[in-house]
């Protein structure tokens, strides 16, 4: 019994550990003090300041566009692959998938980065969006994977039995069953494009910029609770597509199986 | 019979070309272009020297090992890439430590609780990046909580205030903090796999709890934690957005020196070598890791 307290205690202190800091970070977004950890009372103010600043805004915009793109591209790419994979036992594709997801972001940020100078595609939202499909690809695929376990292959067979095209056995079996696969892929793709850093940081160029780019040269040059509010805002935003995604596709998003 | 009757030929070039030739021209080809360039010579402004020149005598190859000569010549080099190693093998252990409760935890919990209890632990892994740095920037800071705290403490010893941020007690920090849930969700899909009665049976034969762990569970978990171990490892060792911000000069790793060589230096072939390299360490952890899971006795449990 005691081994158990004593067990849990730890437990609680790591949860404590891993949430204390945001908590912070959001109550920060709400405290009238300009710097320290004093409270010194409640306000809006670096809401209102954020929504006035026009760099934030169009980093927002930019990342926007750059999610919803980049997330569009990487649904149809990961959709084919996730069926692919589930299909044919294709040693290559699963190679092509798993191992991007393996390689640290400095890596692929350098290795796209020489890419695209050397194909002379111009740095900007549209590199962006290249190097965000070139990620989310896998995480869709896996997602959609995962969901073809719920079909039964003999529904298909049945239907191609009774007289069913491919395609009409595509749309009107494969497709329903996977949908929730789907939407629950490009939701982790539009998360995973919204909140990449180091990938953009090298893609990027000099004239676009990201939220996540706009916070980083906030922190690096002058930290106001402005970015405790963006930050705010943008956990709200992940999470609530994070958790939308799990209750989609609930197997698909058990991490660590 | 082909393995599906429901697929005409044509469609395994749909479902298996298309998305294998964007994975190929976005992340192989890429690879290959850095690989290429670590043989290369920089050019004059930044960027990369044609591979191929044409002169008096025509067209010959213009690529040198110079880049490799550079890192293995100078010690500099080899010193960030053991400061990086030692980084993340600390980090390592560090995430090994605080996992372990967390996942025992849930594993013992109750059924309806294990869900939100998982959940408690991907939910800050989802929330941004950056975000998870910036708060150690404000808890470390000058007037943050964790400085005050350390300082408060210090201040009993007689010693003056010590500085938190940009050292490479806050990289560890840091790294910790980003890369722990990547350790728990492996530990505990390992770990939820035990049968009690292992640590029953260990206990009536007299073993007291912390034997019962270190003889039954911990060894049983192992491959749990080779897993964890190696999604830990990775990306800690090419770290950057965490050394560039919690660290300063002192606690710079591989992840820095790259980014230098491509924005600072514009040395590209040069930082490109340094990847390269960091891309074969990367590859050959896992494949140690790999081969270390495949030996473990609990492995076929884990399967």
């Amino acid at each position: 019994m005691r081994r158990s307290r004593t067990l849990f205690g730890a437990a609680l202190a790591v949860y404590a550990f891993l949430y204390v800091p945001l908590v912070l970070v959001a109550v920060g977004s709400f405290n009238a003090a300009r710097l320290g950890s004093s409270w010194t009372g409640f306000t809006l103010d670096w809401y209102r300041r954020l929504f006035a600043d026009e760099r934030m805004l169009a980093a927002a915009g930019n990342s926007l566009v750059i999610a919803l793109a980049a997330t569009a591209i990487s649904v149809v790419l990961g959709t084919l692959a996730g069926l692919g994979l589930a299909r044919y036992r294709s040693r290559a594709l699963g190679f092509l998938v798993l191992t991007p997801m393996a390689v640290p972001d400095i890596l692929t940020g350098v290795s796209l980065l020489l890419f695209f100078v050397l194909i002379h595609l111009t740095l900007g939202m549209a590199s962006v969006v290249l190097a965000h499909v070139s990620f989310c690809i896998s995480f869709v695929a896996l997602v959609v994977r995962a969901t073809m376990a719920n079909l039964d292959p003999h529904l298909v067979e049945a239907a191609r039995d009774l007289g069913a095209s491919p395609g009409a056995a595509y749309r009107r079996i494969v497709v329903p069953v996977i949908a929730p696969g789907i939407v629950a892929g490009g939701l982790l793709a539009f998360t995973l494009s919204i909140d990449d850093f180091v990938i953009t940081f090298f893609t990027a160029g000099v004239g676009t910029t990201t939220l996540p780019l706009q916070i980083y040269s906030m922190i690096k040059v002058s930290i106001t609770p402005e970015v405790n509010a963006v930050s705010t805002l943008l956990m709200l935003v992940t999470l609530s597509l994070v958790v939308l995604a799990a209750r989609l596709a609930p197997s698909a998003l058990r991490s660590g199986e | 019979m082909p393995a599906d009757s429901w697929h005409p030929d044509g469609w395994r070039l749909l479902l298996v070309g298309a998305p294998a030739l964007a994975l190929v021209a976005l992340f192989v080809a890429p690879t290959l272009i850095m690989a290429l360039a670590t043989l290369q010579l920089p050019d004059d402004l930044g960027g990369l020297a044609p591979a191929v020149v044409r002169d008096e005598a025509g067209l010959h190859l213009a690529l040198t090992l110079e880049n490799y000569q550079r890192v293995l010549g100078d010690f500099v080099y080899l010193q960030v890439f053991l400061r990086s190693l030692g980084y993340a093998l600390v980090v390592t252990g560090a995430c090994a430590l605080l996992a372990y409760p967390v996942a025992l935890t849930i594993a013992a919990a109750p059924a309806k609780w294990r869900d939100l209890l998982l959940l408690l632990v991907v939910l800050p892994f989802w929330s941004n990046f950056l975000v998870r740095i910036y708060a150690w920037v404000l808890l470390l800071g000058p007037e943050g909580a964790v400085a005050r705290l350390v300082n408060w403490t210090v201040a009993f010893t007689g010693a003056g205030p010590v500085v938190l941020m940009y050292t490479p007690a806050a990289v560890l920090l840091g790294l910790v903090y980003v890369h722990l849930p990547f350790m728990i969700l492996p530990l505990y899909a390992n770990l939820r796999r035990h049968d009690p009665a292992w640590l029953d049976a260990a206990r009536d034969l007299g073993a007291r709890p912390l034997t019962g762990f270190f003889n039954v569970t911990l060894p049983m978990s192992l491959p749990g934690l080779v897993a964890g171990a190696v999604l830990v490892f990775i990306p800690a060792l090419g770290a950057f957005a965490v050394p560039d911000i919690l660290g300063g000069a002192k606690g710079s790793m591989i992840g820095n020196l790259i980014s230098d060589q491509f924005l600072a230096a514009r040395d590209w072939p040069f930082g490109s070598t340094l990847a390269l390299l960091l891309t074969l360490a990367v590859a050959g952890l896992a494949g140690l890791g790999a081969a270390a899971a495949a030996r473990l006795p609990g492995n076929r449990h884990d399967a």
